[in-house]
């Protein structure tokens, strides 16, 4: 790893005037940014921790589940009042990684990095999410921008992101069986952003939707609904993993056994 | 340089280190904590794995300057003054939880913080699937499970005492 300045900021102030530095490079949990250091991919002049911004917490009122940013994937998975109000992302962040990643690792992290393979940007886009940062409200629909590319500047950071309750979600996900990523990751959900399908993991822009699965869906919500509704594979990822055109199929198999869960 | 003051085994210290040491070297190097291990040293195998305020945490994947202010427990924090192993410990003993015994420090402290995190107690496939951070390349997981079921019994007795 090549060396950099360390800084621990107490306010969103001093943090955001730390990032203005060239070649400044936020830190939440590191559960990304560590690896990439380590591979010396990249060489930041200074890593802004994020830890003692007070960015954590869950609040859940009627209609929305707003998570700060800085809050663990392990801490979502554990909330008895995201269970309840929205299963569906307290089980996502159940299976992101392994224990130890979950420790550790956040939601503002992972959305800010964007890996094709996450699971968060699935819900966030399929529930139709709100990234709340610095310096604005950014839609989830505007936010995703291809794949490790968000709507963020150099010197925004996500404080929360906050999703509206659906009447119907669920996620599922075919694991890589080695590395456990996502190799198709579909997000399922009819609520108050309408009925949207999103998928990870699969396309070669990150995550995206599946507008012809949603009208298919908005049509009839059932998991049959999907048998004969193709996805086109021009735009996914082939790699030693998996062809393309196997991920088309992973695509619809994966989102009808999300819509089976999802009820 | 940056300094860290943390506590290691119930002993404060304060440390001088490079922003971009991790908590793993730290530990190793600064401090001769070998028992702490690297195996794969890209967060997926968990030979590395401690406890950091009580909570499990790939020390290979987490930067020294991090872990200030915190508690850190490592393997050899685990037994008694006088040598009595924790249970966990002695289950592993007990059931032959081991080969090569290299995954085994960061087994035991991922199986600690799993039995910990679970007073309700845990079925074998969920002792199956919270290991899914650390890996056996001798493929030793029967007996590691079966070490870890029967101490859970113990320290969950024991806490309730």
């Amino acid at each position: 790893m090549y060396d950099f300045a360390y800084q621990k900021p107490a306010s969103l102030a001093a943090a955001t005037a730390a990032l203005a530095t060239e070649d400044a490079k936020a830190m939440a949990g590191g559960m990304t940014l560590i690896p990439v250091l380590k591979q010396r991919l990249n060489k930041p002049s200074v890593v802004v921790d994020l830890a003692a911004l007070g960015l954590t917490g869950i609040t859940v009122t009627g209609d929305s589940v707003t998570i700060g940013a800085m809050t663990t994937h392990a801490a979502v998975a554990a909330s008895a009042e995201i269970k309840r109000a929205i299963p569906a992302l307290a089980a996502l962040a159940n299976i992101i990684g392994d224990k130890e990643v979950r420790h550790r690792g956040t939601i503002g992290g992972s959305l800010a990095n964007n890996d094709p393979a996450a699971d968060y940007p699935a819900a966030a886009l399929a529930l139709g999410a709100t990234i709340t940062t610095t310096k604005r409200a950014i839609k989830a629909d505007d936010y995703f921008q291809g794949m490790f590319t968000t709507a963020l500047e150099a010197d925004e950071i996500i404080t929360s992101v906050s999703f509206p309750i659906p009447a119907k979600a669920a996620y599922e996900k075919f694991k890589n069986p080695a590395s456990r990523y996502a190799m198709v990751g579909v997000f399922v959900a009819k609520g108050p952003a309408g009925t949207r399908v999103a998928i990870t993991g699969a396309g070669q822009n990150g995550v995206f939707r599946h507008t012809a699965f949603e009208a298919a869906l908005a049509a009839t919500w059932s998991a049959t609904a999907l048998a004969n509704v193709p996805t086109p594979d021009a735009d996914l990822n082939s790699d030693i993993h998996a062809s393309a055109e196997y991920r088309a199929h992973l695509c619809n198999v994966v989102a009808r056994r999300a819509v089976a869960a999802a009820g | 340089m940056p300094q860290v003051t943390l506590t290691v085994n119930g002993k404060s210290a304060t440390v001088e280190v490079e922003a971009r040491t991790l908590l793993v070297e730290l530990l190793r190097e600064k401090m001769g904590l070998t028992g702490t291990h690297v195996g794969c040293d890209t967060s997926q195998c968990g030979a590395c794995v401690v406890l950091v305020d009580g909570i499990s945490a790939k020390s290979c994947t987490m930067l020294a300057v991090q872990a200030d202010g915190t508690a850190v427990t490592t393997i050899e924090g685990l037994a008694a003054a006088d040598g009595t192993l924790h249970p966990m410990q002695e289950m592993f003993r007990e059931h032959h939880a081991l080969q090569c015994g290299f995954c085994t420090p960061g087994m035991v402290m991922a199986a600690i913080d799993l039995v910990n995190a679970n007073p309700q107690g845990l079925s074998e496939d969920e002792i199956r699937h919270g290991l899914e951070g650390n890996l056996c390349r001798c493929t030793g997981y029967h007996n590691i499970v079966k070490a870890i079921d029967a101490a859970q019994g113990i320290m969950h007795a024991t806490a309730a005492e």
